[in-house]
């Protein structure tokens, strides 16, 4: 499954002006991700449609690009992300990030690893792991 | 080729010549010229005080303020029935800076910029295209006049029409190009643009650019355009101290040689006038020893230079000049240093990871300067991984302390953010100006 990352200055205006490219393109954003620094972020995002998306942003004069991430079901009970994680980190893959998608009632969560092909291995194995047509389509 | 004996030199020999011109000239002045007299009466020196060249850094300096100031011909110091020659410079503000120039000191223009030529890749086999604007500015007729010295063959072109330019070249034969470094780009697009290719239509092997600054780009860019091959050598001068023939770079491309038995060259701090150590950044100032219709005593040239004393593979023994680095008017203290944009924009240029536009922002809090730099993210470093990016600012943190000693506060934006300029670009905020 695709992100879509964008470099954005830390200055208001820019977030609205990358979400009003995406809206004029019939582009959904299935879920958003900002992580808070001074100066700059990046914004991570899953989107209906990854690659039209990029392009439309390098068009439009934005800095952005496709990464493979992970979607996974995440069981609404106690300790499954501890145990998900714990998974990963016992065999050496290490999660870069990851945040919240949602998804219908159970949680899940988009992650990025070292290993992505490896993580979905183990992973698949203890957890559902949502397809790309699955979740572009959310 | 070395066009004179004067260029190989001991260090010894240079500096005895320089110290009898000099206290020749200071002499000279102080009796013909009465605006220099009262300068140096004022600070209590006499021209006898001029000992060793180290007395040259006690003389007063010489500005472009003066000449406006004694506007036509104050610092002249022949009577104007010896000139055999005026010329200006096209002041963008006020009067022009008027020059004149005596029989013997064309003759010392000619053999300067026969010299700079010559080291520049000149022969007497050249026919040289010479596209700079013929009248009252220096540059057209001092290469002129320095080229038929050498015995080469001239097309005073002079500037505009390119596509007539093109046909000389063409139709003539033209070996060598005398021109402005963005003018030699222009025609080589103007040939495109004709249907030719420069590089095997033409029959170009040198290229002497000078009057405004060529960067390194610049010069790839004009070997690109008319072949590998090309020779492209750049020359300096300004018509306050002669015009073309100060100084040129040899074909090793490391800096200036300057015509030293005619000329010595200082590196002042442009702030506190104090004279800089061999090797130091600095404003350039130059004296003229052997002028005689107007002599300039340690001009501030505002141009931004090092010199290297060191001989050159070339051969010859005369200081070179780094190539400019940029003007006085926009240096900045900050924190107490001096910081010239040039130094920043070599530093970004050579950062892979950015774009080549920036924009720098002094401003003052708590009585402390904070420089800030804004840059682009190159396209191709585009990652989704903040690691990466705090990396990237990291190592230009760093080449920014190792080149300027200073911190900077580097503003990481998308490509595409920062002002686009058409010529001349205003890159620089002081804010504390304000
Ligand atoms: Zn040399």
């Amino acid at each position: 499954m695709k992100q879509l990352t964008v470099f954005i200055e830390n200055r208001m205006g820019r977030l609205e002006e990358v979400t009003d490219i995406l809206s004029k393109n019939n582009i959904n954003i299935i879920c958003i991700s900002l992580a808070d620094t001074s100066e700059y972020g990046m914004l991570r995002m899953i989107v209906s449609q990854p690659a039209a998306a990029c392009e439309v942003l390098c068009n439009s004069g934005f800095s952005a690009l496709l990464t493979d991430v992970t979607a996974v079901k995440l069981p609404h009970h106690f300790g499954s992300l501890k145990k998900l994680s714990g998974l990963l980190s016992s065999n050496s893959i290490d999660i870069s990030y990851m945040y919240a998608l949602t998804s219908g009632d159970d949680a899940a969560i988009v992650i990025k690893t070292s290993d992505n092909e490896k993580a979905e291995a183990l992973i698949s194995e203890e957890y559902e792991i949502l397809g790309a047509s699955k979740v572009y389509n959310m | 080729m070395i066009w004179a004996k004067e260029e190989t030199l001991s260090r010894q020999e240079i500096e005895a010549i320089q110290l009898d011109k000099l206290q020749k000239v200071v002499a000279r002045v102080y009796e013909k010229v009465p605006y220099y007299r009262e300068k140096m009466d004022a600070i209590g020196m006499k021209p006898e005080d001029v000992k060793t060249l180290d007395d040259l850094k006690k003389l007063p300096f010489t500005t472009k303020q003066d000449m406006r100031d004694t506007y036509p011909f104050g610092l002249f110091a022949v009577d104007k029935s010896e000139l055999a020659r005026i010329h200006a410079s096209s002041g963008t503000t006020g009067k022009p800076t008027v020059v004149g120039y005596t029989k013997k000191d064309l003759d010392v223009w000619s053999e300067c910029v026969a010299r700079l030529a010559v080291m520049g890749g000149a022969t007497k086999e050249d026919v040289c295209q010479i596209c700079f604007g013929y009248g009252m500015f220096t540059g057209a007729l001092g290469l002129h006049n320095g080229l038929e010295h050498i015995g080469a063959c001239i097309i005073p072109a002079s500037t505009g029409n390119s596509e007539k330019q093109i046909m000389y070249m063409k139709d003539f034969g033209t070996t060598l190009l005398v021109a402005t470094p963005s003018y030699a780009l222009r025609l080589g697009e103007v040939a495109t643009q004709m249907g030719l290719n420069p590089q095997t239509d033409l029959a170009l092997k040198t290229a002497l650019v000078g009057s405004e600054l060529m960067t390194e780009p610049m010069r790839a860019e004009m070997k690109k355009l008319y072949g590998d091959k090309l020779v492209v050598t750049q020359n300096y001068g300004m018509s306050e101290l002669m015009g073309p023939g100060v100084s040129g770079e040899c074909t090793e491309l490391c800096g200036m040689h300057v015509n030293e038995d005619h000329f010595i060259a200082e590196v002042i701090d442009p702030v506190t006038g104090e004279n800089l150590p061999a090797g130091e950044k600095g404003e350039l100032v130059v004296t003229c020893l052997s002028k005689d219709a107007i002599p300039l005593i340690r001009y501030r040239t505002r141009d931004i230079t090092r010199l290297m004393y060191e001989p050159c593979k070339c051969g010859r023994t005369t200081v070179r000049m780094e190539n400019l680095s940029g003007r006085t008017d926009d240096m900045l203290k900050i924190k107490g240093v001096n910081v010239f944009p040039s130094q920043i924009e070599e530093v970004l240029l050579n950062t892979e990871e950015i774009g080549p536009h920036y924009e720098i922002i002094v401003d003052r809090k708590n009585h402390t300067d904070i420089l800030t730099i804004r840059v682009e993210l190159a396209p191709a470093s585009m990652t989704d991984d903040y690691k990466a990016l705090e990396k990237i600012k990291l190592k230009l943190r760093g080449s920014l302390r190792t080149m300027l000693g200073l911190d900077a506060i580097i503003n990481l934006e998308s490509p595409n953010t920062l002002q686009r300029f058409e010529g001349k670009a205003k890159r620089v905020t002081d804010n504390r100006k304000k």
